[in-house]
């Protein structure tokens, strides 16, 4: 069991400033996130590209700003629990939350907040009848362990770079690669897709382009996919694994069924206070919330994080006095013994005689 | 004139008519959302980057629209039940030479 002050799940870019602020206050974080890298949107769907409108800041990357954000917060010491999913939460009779993720990682907290943005990254999965009966009977969405399709027989589908790269991968572990794509040309990175090219002509990979992967078959496990060309016809290619890489799109998902107010997807705050859900103690900050008037901008998130944060530290302790501190003022002083403090204005003596002019009688 | 007419059917095959304007840069996408055609999180994912196919639509009115980018084509190239009238909304903006184009979003 893991233990915290402020469980947060989503560690996108507001979830990480929750534990800046969090810090502040001298509570601890625990961030959860289904994907394997903390930064949200800002990692997986545009890490390369700028961002115009953080204040102070003219320009910066999406990856950037993730970069400096983990900076920022790493005296603060937040625990990870990343390529997981929060799945079910239960409150206890002291009051605390126990959050459990799809692997049966258990976190405790006072208080939880919801920072999971337009929800948890899932694969996109191609609309083929019966797929969902072979899913992990032979359809596999991501890669978790190469190692598990040594010497068998792998159909991959699609044509970005976890695609190709997978292909280029798995060449030398299974024991044939075919890569299904509907056009000739690929949108993954040029090296990946000149490698690709290349193990076609020495025969390592099966390239199979212009062709869609229309039926599986199979009694019980996967045997073989029918994979349907623009003008050849359809054929049908025997095989072990069949693993569609069609990228991922956000879904609420599980949170959806914790009991709190749903509304176009998002969850329903008091933006006129605390940014609190429906659940005393369960807060929802970023993306993932909605209010009258709310935009979903990664400096709205950092505001209602702030906020959000001040009243957790009174719910965590009651009548315990505090006022805000500016950081220039009060430093910032991190779990990890790190202290930044402003420098004291210094106060330079001057050793002249003062030149008084003699008094005249 | 500063708005034009779209014809749209929505996910549930409801049919919608709305006005849109052509001087504030919008795209087809972004009127879909205006509107609240879709479901918020279901359309528009990706900002309207052709990184997403959130925005599929079928135009099935003969309105000359702008040429289909690389991003675009390569986008769909990935996209599920695409057909060959399949854009991407966010890729399509809003101009006057628009007026009556008649749509239908695709399934998610
Ligand atoms: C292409 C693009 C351009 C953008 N440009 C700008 C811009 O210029 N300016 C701007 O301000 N904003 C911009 N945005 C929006 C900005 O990225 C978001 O507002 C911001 O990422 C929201 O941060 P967040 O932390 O609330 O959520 P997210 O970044 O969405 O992160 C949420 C995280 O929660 C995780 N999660 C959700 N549910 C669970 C669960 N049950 N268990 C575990 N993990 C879970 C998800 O995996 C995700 O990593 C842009 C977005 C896109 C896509
Ligand atoms: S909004 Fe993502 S492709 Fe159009």
């Amino acid at each position: 069991m893991i233990h915290t002050d402020i469980l947060i799940i989503g560690a996108g870019p507001v979830g990480m400033f929750t534990v800046f602020e969090a810090g502040l206050l001298k509570l601890r974080c625990h961030l959860i996130d289904a994907l394997p890298q903390a930064g949200g949107q800002c990692s997986e769907i545009y890490p390369k590209k700028p961002i115009y409108d953080i204040p102070a800041f003219p320009e910066v990357l999406a990856g950037d700003l993730i970069h400096n954000l983990a900076a920022q917060i790493k005296p603060f010491e937040p625990g990870y629990t990343l390529g997981e999913r929060a799945e079910t939460i239960e409150k206890q009779e002291d009051g605390h939350f126990i959050v459990t993720t799809n692997r049966g990682t258990k976190h405790k907290a006072p208080i939880v907040f919801i920072a999971g943005g337009l929800g948890s990254f899932e694969p996109r999965k191609p609309p083929i009848e019966n797929i969902a009966s072979y899913e992990d009977h032979g359809v596999e969405y991501i890669i978790r362990d190469p190692e598990f399709y040594r010497n068998k027989r792998v159909v991959i589908s699609g044509g970005g770079d976890s695609a190709l790269d997978w292909s280029i991968f798995l060449v030398d572990i299974a024991s044939e690669v075919s890569l299904v794509h509907r056009r000739n040309d690929f949108r993954g990175a040029l090296d990946s897709v000149e490698k690709v090219v290349e193990l076609t002509k020495s025969g390592k990979i099966n390239l199979i382009t212009e062709a869609e992967v229309k039926e599986i078959h199979g009694d019980g496990h996967l045997s073989s996919v029918t994979i349907e060309h623009k003008t050849e016809g359809s054929f049908v290619k025997e095989c072990d694994h069949f693993i569609p890489l069609f990228g991922l799109s956000p879904k609420l998902g599980p949170i959806g069924n914790w009991g709190l107010d749903i509304e176009k997807n998002a969850i329903k705050v008091n933006n006129a206070l605390d940014y609190s859900t429906n659940i005393p103690g369960v807060y929802a900050i970023g993306d993932v919330n909605t209010y009258p008037g709310k935009l979903k901008l990664i400096l709205c998130g950092f505001h209602e994080a702030t906020i959000a944060v001040q009243y957790a530290y009174k719910l965590i302790n009651p009548g315990k006095k505090y006022v805000m501190k500016y950081t220039t003022v009060g430093g910032v002083e991190g779990f990890d013994g790190t202290k930044k403090v402003a420098k004291k204005s210094e106060i330079i003596k001057i050793n002249i005689e003062p030149k008084i002019p003699a008094l005249e009688v | 004139m500063s708005d034009i007419t779209l014809h749209i059917t929505d996910r549930e095959g409801k049919q919608h008519q709305v006005l849109a304007p052509i001087d504030m840069a919008m795209n087809l996408m972004e009127v879909i959302r205006s509107y609240e055609l879709a479901p918020e999180g279901t359309i528009g994912v990706c900002g309207g980057m052709a990184m997403c196919a959130s925005c599929q639509c079928y135009i099935t009115s003969d309105h000359e629209l702008s040429a289909m980018g690389d991003d675009e084509d390569i986008m769909l190239a990935e996209a599920f039940h695409v057909e060959d009238n399949s854009r991407l909304g966010c890729q399509i903006p809003i101009t006057e030479q628009l007026d009556g184009l008649i749509l239908e979003l695709a399934p998610e």
